[in-house]
């Protein structure tokens, strides 16, 4: 049922907010620690987990696929309540930010590339190409 | 009659909101479609124009929360809260998995961690640039370097003003659109023409659609190598940012 893949993806998202929490308590910083990380992390674990046993049918999926796929317009209504006003006069920072840390990561790519080869001459591999949700 | 149609979105603030996002979302598509070619992907200006209605709604009532501060488009504060976004962001994880990462090799995985740590240092001087000295400012600063969501995710996470968070998704943004505009013109002066180096490339700059859109406009053929490592990049910084990155932020400022 699409509801098995809502309520696995909300359970991990729960446990995530709530690991997080505790850490920010445990840590004494008032934050939620990498909350949202941890529950992506148990995610993959446990779909991949359970694909590998073959426990999630394809009904229970489609309720991680529609909310991934919620993905965008979500951010796009995140963005639309921002105080935007007030971050317009700020505006040259956003601006230098984003273009300089393009330029920057540019840079490095002939340099990391280098690292790779040496070991990637040993092995090849290609993966396969699937739709991903863009974001 | 107008008074009724008002009452009749005010009492449905989540649903009109789904289909205002799904108005915005055609038209940017559309837009992305015939005035760039594709070149600018329809997510990046949906967010533009996400950032543009709130620029008017904040305009409009001198409030904080852009668009939700108008009473009938209250409910986009539902849709775009923090409670459906961390959602949506885990929700993201689904079609990952470790055994992929495998395939990218060291070269992959060290990008990965060069790729958030360079892009978050390099946001936080900027920000110290700009007379930002408080670490919650300065980290949320420097996770809108890595990504428009890891921003905003480490800015709710550690309690930063909506101010420093429209400033952290917008510098994601100018990161991804830049990315989808600039890669093609500056491939072959990179050497990004074979599968190790636009892996290197999707862990380094890690947007996802700015990776993907940048990359099918140089060569179709890498786009699925730059993917590989660019799907973890967001995941990655939404972990270790909002954590280890922001507790040695506080260390350094107070």
């Amino acid at each position: 049922m699409v509801i098995y893949g809502v309520a696995l993806l909300a359970i991990c998202t729960l446990v995530g907010a709530f690991v997080g929490d505790l850490l920010g308590i445990v840590l004494g910083v008032e934050s939620n620690v990498g909350g949202v990380g941890v529950g992506m992390l148990l995610l993959v674990l446990i779909v991949d987990a359970l694909k590998k046993r073959g426990k999630l049918e394809l009904k229970s999926q489609e309720g991680l696929n529609f909310w991934s796929s919620m993905y965008i317009p979500i951010v796009v209504a995140m963005s639309a309540q921002q105080n935007v006003v007030a971050a317009v006069k700020g505006g040259p920072l956003a601006l230098i930010a984003g273009a300089g840390v393009v330029a920057v990561s540019f840079l490095l790519v002939p340099i990391l590339s280098k690292i790779g080869q040496k070991q990637r001459s040993t092995e090849q591999v290609t993966p396969e190409y699937r739709e991903e949700p863009v974001r | 009659m107008i008074d009724t149609l008002v009452s009749v979105f005010k009492n449905n603030g989540l649903v009109l909101s789904f289909a205002l996002i799904g108005v915005i979302m055609y038209v940017s598509y559309f837009l992305s479609a015939k005035l760039t070619r594709g070149r600018i992907h329809g997510s990046a200006i949906a967010i533009i124009l996400g950032l543009f209605v709130a620029y008017l709604g904040g305009l409009n009532t001198g409030g904080e929360k852009g668009l939700a501060d108008i009473g009938i488009f209250a409910g986009i504060g539902i849709m775009g809260g923090g409670m459906l976004r961390d959602f949506a962001i885990v929700s993201t994880a689904f079609g990952a998995s470790f055994d992929e990462i495998k395939k990218a090799g060291v070269g992959g995985v060290i990008s990965l961690f060069l790729g958030v740590i360079v892009s978050f240092v390099f946001g936080v001087v900027i920000a110290l640039a700009f007379g930002y000295t408080d670490a919650v400012s300065l980290t949320t600063i420097g996770a809108g370097t890595v990504t428009y969501i890891v921003g905003p995710v480490t800015g709710s996470a550690i309690g930063a003003s909506s101010e420093v968070m429209a400033l952290s998704i917008a510098a994601g943004l100018v990161k991804s659109v830049f990315t989808m505009t600039f890669t093609p013109f500056i491939a072959k002066y990179i050497g990004l023409n074979n599968p190790q180096s636009a892996l290197v490339f999707g862990g380094l700059l890690g947007t996802t659609s700015g990776v993907a859109g940048g990359l099918a406009a140089t060569d179709p053929k890498l786009v699925p190598y730059g993917a590989l490592t660019a799907t973890f990049y967001t995941g990655l910084g939404c972990l270790i940012v909002p954590s280890l990155f922001f507790i040695v932020m506080k260390a350094f400022f107070a």
